[in-house]
């Protein structure tokens, strides 16, 4: 019974979180003390993200939750460079061995990161897809920026995550303007796996979808996670969601973890006041 | 004739600065200046850039050309070359070959430059990846970090809708293996001309304020990808019906009375040429 847990082979980090800072505006001596939330009355900064940490290990899901503007999408974005960063450092094992803090990155290497390194889901597909252009398009522009310059086969490569993600073939060269929410989230999950990328970040994937599309979705992330042994980050302010995806969770509270662990024990022992509320609130 | 103005209209503190630009567009082949596009005695859109770029650099010894799509006598290049000669007096001439400075609209003349040549063209979007993104501060990001998938999604859009590279003019090209540029609408038959071009070629947009350029003997390259090679518009088979050429651009005309379809050139200057020199062989 024990050889199970004995013959598991350590997990490697992929990604190492340190000390993320996001904020907006200049920041004062008493944002120290006098924080209302995240805001500090007296210079009206906003601090978004306030010294985050985290690691993530390979081929898990690591589950993020929190209340609106609790910094989840924020951090996200940063992660992905659509933001800038206050400070903070992130190393990622598949660039440079872990040894280089991304976020110091030119410009350059920083899009090599996003195209190569990273998948990204939008809460929002309008985010996320160039709305005008065919779904293969879509999940080609992710190819063609990796350097890709074959029209075939970057057309077969979509077909079949198109495929994988249950978008029917007469359906591959429309527009995903004309696609049903659910639709457009998936095309957005496909194009993030494009070119296998180490690590997935799923940002409020299912919220505003239907129960069954909802469903659909998040069975398509587990059997994508299970099959392609992609680490993700998923956020979430559904504790169902989290619950039935993530192997680890994080809990964020105006701009704060304040609380980490194993998912089953958040859920069944939560310690923080706040994910006490959060977990007794769940239908 | 009013000679109370200044030499070639613009006073010599705009032509300073356009020169400027033209300096810097040279120094950096494919990069669009910014300049200070001025209010012309023509409406915008009809070649305000060309006209500027050809007022600051046009001297008194210089012979002008003016060719709109391929023709020296339409509205727009006779009243170009009229404000020239009113505010210069310079000659004027037909003939490409004569010509110090070649001021086009939509094509480039089928006669060789020289290395002693300059031939301006006028752009209406000077802005290659503007199909793809509407914001001038995200595509001069784009252009800073050589981030050019965009341009290549639109050609992969067409091969996906219609099977093949659909770009009818302005194909864009990449410029001295850096930046992507708009050659402005000339058709793709005229693309492998500003490859290593010996005359020093000018583009200028009036009414999006940009000035670029291909320095003599500069690489020049059209996009596409490795399965579907750039090729220019073929006319096997087909001869003008004037000068019998077959190997220039040609213009499909219907004949009113048979309903058929026949072929002449676009380049009226290279056409005259030519049934001058087939009427002396026949003398």
């Amino acid at each position: 019974m024990t050889d199970r847990l004995i013959d598991r082979e350590p997990q490697r980090k992929v990604m190492d979180v340190r000390g993320l800072r996001r904020q907006f505006g200049p920041g004062c001596p008493s944002c120290k003390t006098k924080l209302i939330k995240n805001y500090c009355p007296d210079c009206g900064t906003v601090h978004a993200l306030r010294d985050i940490s985290f690691d993530v290990y390979e081929s898990e899901i690591l589950g993020i939750v929190g209340e609106s503007g609790s910094g989840k999408s924020t951090l996200m974005q940063c992660l992905y460079f659509d933001q800038e960063t206050s400070s903070g450092e992130v190393y990622l094992d598949a660039f440079e061995g872990g040894k280089v803090n991304i976020l110091s990155c030119s410009g350059q290497t920083k899009r090599y990161i996003r195209n190569h390194l990273f998948g990204m889901v939008y809460q929002n597909p309008l985010q996320g897809l160039k709305m005008d252009f065919s779904s293969i398009s879509n999940i080609a522009e992710k190819l063609i920026a990796a350097g890709k310059r074959n029209a075939q086969a970057m057309e077969k490569r979509a077909t079949e995550l198109l495929d994988h993600v249950n978008i029917p073939e007469y359906r591959m060269k429309d527009a995903p303007k004309n696609f049903s929410g659910g639709m457009q989230q998936r095309v957005q999950i496909a194009r993030a796996l494009s070119n296998n990328p180490p690590v997935l970040l799923l940002d409020e994937v299912t919220t505003g979808l239907d129960l069954s599309v909802q469903a659909k979705v998040l069975d398509l992330i587990k059997q994508i996670q299970r099959e392609l042994k992609v680490t993700v980050i998923l956020v979430s302010h559904d504790l169902g969601v989290i619950r039935m995806l993530a192997d680890r969770t994080i809990v964020m509270l105006n701009g704060e973890i304040v609380e980490s662990g194993l998912t089953d024990q958040i859920l069944e022992d939560p310690q923080h006041e706040y994910t006490q509320e959060l977990v007794h609130s769940l239908l | 004739m009013n000679r109370r103005t200044h030499f070639a209209f613009f006073d010599e503190g705009s032509k300073r600065e356009i020169r400027r630009s033209i300096l810097k567009a040279i120094c950096v082949p494919g990069y669009q200046v910014p300049f200070a596009s001025r209010e012309m005695p023509i409406a915008r859109g009809w070649g305000t850039g060309g006209l500027q770029l050809t007022l600051s650099l046009v001297g008194k010894t210089d012979v002008l050309k003016v060719i709109d799509q391929g023709c020296d006598e339409s509205v727009n290049a006779v009243n170009i070359k009229k404000l020239v000669v009113a505010t210069t007096g310079i000659p004027i001439t037909d003939k490409a070959e004569e010509a110090t400075l070649i001021q086009s609209r939509h094509r480039i003349p089928e006669k060789p430059l020289a290395n002693d040549q300059i031939l301006v063209l006028q752009v209406p979007m000077p802005e290659p990846l503007r199909m793809v993104e509407p914001s001038e501060r995200v595509t001069k990001r784009l252009h800073a970090e050589k981030e050019y998938s965009g341009a290549y999604l639109v050609l992969f859009e067409d091969i996906v809708r219609y099977g093949h590279m659909a770009t009818g003019a302005d194909h864009p090209v990449m410029v001295n293996d850096r930046y992507v540029m708009a050659p402005s609408p000339i058709p793709k038959f005229d693309n492998p001309k500003m490859n290593m071009s010996p005359a020093l070629i000018l583009l200028g947009a009036g009414r999006e304020k940009k000035i670029y350029a291909v320095p003599p003997y500069t690489k020049v390259v059209s996009l596409d990808f490795e399965d579907f090679p750039f090729e220019r518009e073929s006319f096997a088979g087909k001869k003008c019906r004037l000068c019998g050429a077959g190997d220039t651009y040609l213009d499909e005309l219907e004949n009113p009375v048979t309903g058929v379809a026949e072929y002449q050139c676009n380049d009226s200057d290279r056409c005259l040429t030519a049934l001058k020199a087939n009427a002396g062989e026949k003398k």
